[in-house]
């Protein structure tokens, strides 16, 4: 060591030096990111604990202690989770009171949904004009393979459940409140005072208020609005609740983008002759949407997590049919397992949404972030 | 087309009265109205026939009618089952202020805590909040709040209690703590807070004026809190301690005296907490990142005192970015209370827009009136956060 320092070097000769030892690497890190001072080491040493803690009793409940493999909850003897209740209705967990033998159609839907999502999601896709329009019809598809009709058997909507109708909820929710949504923001944003304040008023209201006494009042009281002799089933009483509410609040992310375009597009737009619709159509939306689509994402996920608010008004969704498991007196006392699972199915796909939202906000922060 | 538009353009006389653009927003707004009021019109005509065929009673008169059953947690006033719905209606109004604003207490704490962690150069503990922080967000509320009342309900029966120093007694029914009874002499205590507080006020106009006037700085926060503090335990010691607890005894099936706290109140409560914690901690930190290192190194080299760098220079930005988001969470901690009804913690919902509702079948008023609290409510602490936004704000050029 002595010898290379005192060793002498030309003028610009000197070579370059390794790092000194423990500032790089494993110990490097470890030294600046864990054992920085005193009191860092200490918030490590009591983070190690806790880990470790936590970590076996998780383990211990989740895996080695649990309980895989049996017919009754008697199997259950070893102190951790009772995974038994998963298997046994994991088919209600997924399709809910669908019939048994018409599974086949809910399947066909799970798959033609992740093509026609995929187009939406990824912009790079190869033929993602054909897929676009695949995407179009799907829902139509879907319904009539859910509901059925014209030669399919009929399922009513009543049987709907588990995660299949959780999706439905979400999905029917976010693509009617979308053009909801765009008329509320434009009206808000309108000249005119009349319309202004009417689309002032339902977004504030609906925002104002919780999404329960909503689903309240369109179960409650839509049938009175209705004339004699019309009658919407559950489902489409609570859709309308849930579209009503994230219209809403999609309305206000949609103004966001509007506000977020330069005065000179609206002005651009009008000095080229175009009208309100036209230019609204092919000027400000076009480029108002794409930067607000992060923000699109993250109420889809906030619908997507508020659906589980049907089971309170009589709907089966996934919480709906946790609930009615939790109840089961075959399966007694294992609500924390089956809620468990349950909150690992919304983590698994709220979170994978919030990825791609992040990973969206990073893609389009060209350009119009200042 | 060109010879079109140049038609347009030329125009007859209705044309050109189609596009005067006050005209065209005149004759819009008037179709808006129109097409309205004929919506409300059908709804209400309906909604007339409809009460009518089936024999539903209208007006306001049930909120006089003997509600005719129980609510399992009043904490201000007795509740008898000859109350009316009336009364049902403020029990249900509390209930609900008391788990938001307890929740907000307790999230705004826990999250400030967790925002600041999330922000420590120490890896681990970083790593952790962000695991907490992605999992509470990710999960629905409704079956947190679930899994958190079934995770109380498993708790061991009254007979196995789990007991602390045979004060804090946890059970199924839920958790029991000593009750405090202010005895004479107690009242003093809380007007020697109050003078205390308004002395602090007080002073800290005046050492105001006088940093102002004169430049000298005078030791406001010490001041006032050794005197918010030291005052009132003054003021209890003097009184001879004027406070007994109720300690609960276990008597035949169930515990006595103490203050019982139901385990619906508890899971709601923690769940409401841990929830809106996580996206508080969120606004925290990004609160805090958004202001930049520069800000920090200008105030040292003004040679200010780190705590006066993070009191004068960082905190005013940071809340800047903070409250507008913090008042949102605090709303939605509000409007979430109302997932009550999930688990039977008897809320303005789950008590007056529930079995009320069920019992006198009037779902218009009913809701109308619940709908009417949440707005209100929100208002409320919009415009009170909008007015302290308003002092925070820095003036900018």
């Amino acid at each position: 060591m002595s010898s290379l320092t005192d060793q002498k070097y030309a003028p610009g000769e000197h070579p370059d030096l390794p790092p000194p030892p423990g500032s790089i690497g494993v110990v490097g890190w470890l030294r600046h990111r864990l054992f920085s001072s005193v009191g860092n080491t200490i918030l490590t040493i009591l983070a190690f604990f806790f880990l470790y803690k936590v970590g076996n009793a998780v383990i211990f409940w989740v895996f080695t202690g649990a309980t895989f493999t049996g017919d009754t909850q008697d199997a259950c003897t070893q102190g951790g989770a009772c995974w038994l209740v998963i298997g046994d209705r994991f088919h209600q967990f997924m399709y809910g009171l669908y019939p048994q033998e018409e599974y086949w159609r809910a399947n066909i839907v799970f798959v033609l949904m992740v093509f026609a999502i995929a187009p939406l999601l990824f912009d790079k896709l190869p033929h993602r004009g054909m897929f676009l329009i695949f995407s179009a019809l799907f829902p139509f598809a879907a319904f009539y393979l859910l509901s059925g009709g014209w030669g399919l058997e009929t399922v009513d909507t009543a049987n709907w459940g588990g995660m299949l109708l959780t999706l439905v909820l979400g999905i029917t929710g976010i693509v009617a409140s979308l053009p909801i949504g765009i008329l509320l923001a434009l009206g808000r944003r309108s000249n005119m005072p009349i319309v202004r304040t009417l689309c002032v008023c339902f977004i504030e209201f609906i925002r104002g208020v919780p999404l329960i006494t909503i689903l309240f009042m369109a179960s409650n009281m839509l049938p009175l609005f209705l004339p004699e002799g019309v009658n919407f089933d559950k489902l489409l009483r609570a859709l309308i609740g849930v579209a009503l509410f994230s219209s809403a609040y999609m309305a206000e992310v949609i103004r966001g983008g509007l506000q977020a375009i330069p005065k000179g597009q609206y002005e651009g737009a009008d000095a080229m002759g175009l009208s309100y619709w036209q230019s609204m159509r092919l000027i400000i939306l076009p480029q108002a949407l794409r930067i607000v689509i992060p923000g699109i994402v993250n109420t889809f996920i906030g619908l997507y997590k508020d659906t589980t608010l049907v089971s309170i008004i009589g709907l089966f969704d996934l919480l709906g049919i946790a609930q009615v498991a939790v109840a089961d007196v075959k399966w007694r006392g294992l609500a924390p397992e089956t809620y468990a699972f349950i909150a690992l199915l919304f983590f698994i796909s709220c979170f994978s949404m919030s990825r791609y939202s992040l990973w969206l906000e990073n893609k389009l922060h060209t350009g119009h972030k200042r | 087309m060109s010879a079109e538009t140049a038609q347009n353009a030329r125009g007859s006389g209705g044309a050109s009265l189609l596009s005067d653009q006050r005209f065209r927003s005149l004759f819009f707004q008037a179709l808006v109205i129109g097409l309205f009021g004929a919506f409300l019109l059908f709804i209400i005509l309906n909604t007339a026939t409809n009460i009518e065929k089936r024999g539903i009673s209208t007006g306001f008169d049930f909120l006089g009618v003997p509600a005719g059953y129980d609510i399992a947690i009043s904490p201000f006033f007795e509740f008898k089952a000859t109350d009316t719905h009336g009364t049902v209606f403020w029990v249900g109004l509390l209930n609900t202020l008391m788990v938001s604003i307890l929740g907000i207490f307790a999230a705004t704490i826990l999250g400030v805590i967790l925002g600041v962690l999330r922000l420590s150069p120490n890896w681990l503990i970083n790593r952790i909040v962000y695991c907490y922080v992605e999992v509470t967000r990710n999960v629905p509320l409704l079956l947190q709040i679930l899994l958190w009342y079934s995770i109380f309900l498993g708790l061991p029966s009254v007979r196995q209690s789990i007991s602390i120093w045979d004060t804090f007694i946890l059970n199924q029914r839920g958790l029991i703590v000593p009750e405090p009874i202010p005895t004479a002499g107690f009242m003093l205590v809380p007007i020697c807070l109050v003078i205390a507080i308004v002395g602090s006020f007080l002073f800290s106009k005046w050492a105001h004026k006088k940093q102002d006037e004169t430049g000298k700085i005078y030791p406001v926060l010490m001041t006032s809190i050794v005197s918010i503090l030291g005052l009132p335990i003054l003021a209890f010691i003097v009184a001879g301690f004027p406070l007994e607890f109720s300690y609960p005894e276990l008597k035949g099936f169930n515990f006595q005296g103490g203050l019982s706290i139901k385990p619906e109140f508890t899971a709601l409560w923690f769940a409401l907490t841990l929830y809106t914690a996580a996206f508080i901690a969120e606004t925290v930190r990004s609160g805090i990142q958004s202001v930049s290192h520069g800000q920090t190194e200008a105030s040292e080299a003004l040679g200010l005192k780190p705590s006066w760098t993070m009191r004068l220079v960082i905190l005013p930005q940071a809340l800047r970015v903070i409250i507008p988001p913090m008042t949102s969470q605090y709303l939605n901690l509000t409007k979430n209370s109302s997932l009550a009804v999930a688990i039977g913690y008897p809320d303005i919902v789950q008590s007056f827009g529930g079995v009320t509702l069920n019992q006198t079948g009037q779902a218009i008023e009913v809701i109308f009136i619940t709908m009417l609290v949440y707005l209100t409510i929100s208002l409320v602490i919009s415009a009170f956060m909008n007015w302290y936004n308003s002092r925070v704000r820095l003036v900018e050029r």
